[in-house]
């Protein structure tokens, strides 16, 4: 596995690593890890960091849904250029162009059921190129980006063992 | 109430307890420990091989298997003993399924040992050895490594400690507690003695699958070994299997058909959950195997950094998890550092000399522990060599 694959790995597993951290880990030089770091940042592979949180836990009653959306694709841009204007509300967390019976899967999060309606009946549902949306409200999450939500497993090893 | 005592056997009245009970006790009483003391994966066992296990239940393996394993499990076990070590063994007569490595070689020991019969041990070793030994009736014979071969057993050790009653060698690398393994040169050394002095070996490979920057080397792949040789592996280490007790010994049909015989009225068969889940381990277990030891590998890294850089360097250990350094910059003997460093610093680690006498001066860290652990553990550590530094 090349250096930069590595690399990645590891902060994708552990945003906090520190390149000295990734270096000693990989047996590499600091410089080298910490060049190619920011190169890959340079570059957009490595498009930010962020926190994964049980929101719920923390207190907050935010809804998110998952939206089906059907669009019209365009001459010469598809679905690119529509996706791309979904993209930019801050409401929206994520966006799929997915194979199958619909074009777009969009994550909405909002802090009420009303505040996604409102975004997706006046914002989402109106564009031009939107035929339909079909809206899914999560009911809870057990699993996030590799991390389970209230997971029992534990360090139950002795202490000291042979 | 009576005397428990007076009816117990001289040779199990004179078994040391274990090195470690002690300060086990100590430190299993305190909290906000980190533990370099274990001697196990930080894994859980993989989700698909306990499903299996699940799964198995549900159709209701829940019997007696044939007493040496199930015959399903046996082949799988052939199969991958080829595809590892390029050894070929017969799933019928050659392969016996135990619970754990520690059943198969204390069935070794009392298949092949008579009274006064030799076993040569290399030290720093597991604790198992010596009182397996002696509990089967032989005698054991210490075979001391140093740090400067990286805890291999030399050839003159060897050579100097072969008596006319010598009988078993057991080689245990990768070894626990050093991390030290012997590649293929390092074992071809002893092969001629070994052969010429009509030694069987009890190979412990249980660490095998978790050599770096490497491939194990089993001394049945060298010319003239295979038939002297029983090689002793299992699910613990490489899949993240320790509590499941399930492991296996490879080797020639006459002593894998006695330890049989004494597994069938001893122990009957190894719980058919644990094989049920070991099957699928090896069907389907690699990936996950892998991904595991490359994560070692990267603790193994930065733990040996880190000890280097608080100024208790160590040899570089190329196996199992564990790391080896020596303490003689505070003057203390291994026991000592280990009980202050737990009662000033909350750090657990094991004192060398519980894996016999020539550990003596070092500790054991295991670095099967997160990222943060080896962090925290390093700077209580190296605060402490900082105050004790002589």
């Amino acid at each position: 596995m090349s250096l930069v694959r590595r690399i990645l790995e590891l902060l994708e597993r552990d945003a906090r690593h520190t390149s000295q951290q990734i270096a000693a880990m990989l047996g590499e030089d600091e410089n080298r890890v910490a060049a190619e770091i920011a190169r890959l940042e340079k570059d957009k592979i490595i498009l930010g960091r962020t926190t994964i949180i049980n929101w719920e836990k923390a207190g907050d009653d935010g809804v998110t849904a998952m939206v089906e959306v059907k669009v019209t694709p365009e001459r010469e841009v598809g679905f690119d250029a529509i996706a791309n204007r979904i993209c930019r509300f801050p409401e929206v967390r994520a966006v799929y162009l997915m194979s199958g019976s619909y074009d777009l899967a969009v994550v909405v999060h909002g802090k009420d059921l009303k505040d996604i309606s409102t975004f997706i009946s006046q914002k989402l549902a109106t564009m031009d190129q939107v035929q339909s949306t079909t809206t899914h409200f999560v009911l809870k999450r057990y699993k996030q980006d590799g991390f389970i939500f209230d997971d029992k497993e534990m360090d139950r090893r002795l202490v000291v063992s042979p | 109430m009576i005397d428990g005592k007076k009816y117990l056997t001289n040779s199990i009245k004179s078994l040391p307890p274990s090195g470690i009970r002690r300060f086990f006790d100590l430190a299993s009483h305190m909290e906000g420990v980190i533990s370099l003391g274990v001697g196990e994966p930080d894994f859980v066992t993989p989700w698909h091989i306990r499903e299996a296990c699940f799964y198995s239940l549900e159709k209701g393996y829940t019997m007696y298997t044939a007493n040496a394993g199930m015959i399903e499990l046996r082949e799988e076990i052939a199969r991958y003993m080829h595809g590892w070590q390029n050894l070929s063994y017969d799933p019928e007569t050659e392969i016996l399924v135990t619970v754990g490595v520690s059943e198969a070689i204390d069935l070794a020991f009392r298949v092949l040992l008579e009274p006064g019969d030799e076993v040569l041990i290399p030290e720093p070793s597991y604790v198992s050895y010596v009182p397996g030994t002696i509990v089967a009736g032989g005698t054991p014979v210490i075979l001391d490594t140093r740090e400067e071969d990286e805890f291999r057993l030399t050839r003159d050790e060897l050579a100097r400690k072969i008596t006319p009653r010598s009988k078993v060698l057991l080689l245990t690398y990768p070894n626990n507690p050093t991390g030290g393994i012997m590649g293929r040169d390092h074992l071809l050394d002893l092969v001629d003695i070994i052969v010429a002095n009509d030694l069987i070996v009890i190979s412990d490979e249980i660490y095998g699958e978790l050599t770096y920057e490497g491939k194990h080397v089993s001394i049945a792949t060298l010319p003239g070994m295979k038939e002297r040789t029983i090689v002793m592996n299992g699910f613990s280490k490489a899949f993240a299997m320790t509590g499941w007790r399930v492991g296996y010994a490879c080797g020639n049909r006459d002593i894998i058909g006695a330890m049989t015989k004494l597994h069938q009225y001893t122990i009957l068969c190894a719980p058919i959950m644990s094989q049920m889940a070991a099957i699928e381990a090896l069907r389907h277990g690699e990936a996950e195997m892998r991904r595991m030891v490359e994560d070692y590998d990267y603790r193994r890294r930065l733990i040996l950094k880190g000890l280097k850089e608080i100024g208790l360097p160590s040899f570089e250990p190329r196996g199992a998890f564990y790391v080896f350094p020596s303490i003689s910059v505070t003057g203390m003997s291994s026991m000592e550092f280990s009980e202050k460093l737990l009662q000033e610093e909350k750090v657990a680690v094991v004192p060398g000399n519980a894996f016999g006498r020539s550990g003596e001066g070092f500790i054991r860290c295991c670095y099967a522990s997160s990222v943060d652990h080896i962090e925290q553990a390093l700077e209580r550590i190296g605060a402490f060599i900082a105050r004790h530094r002589v």
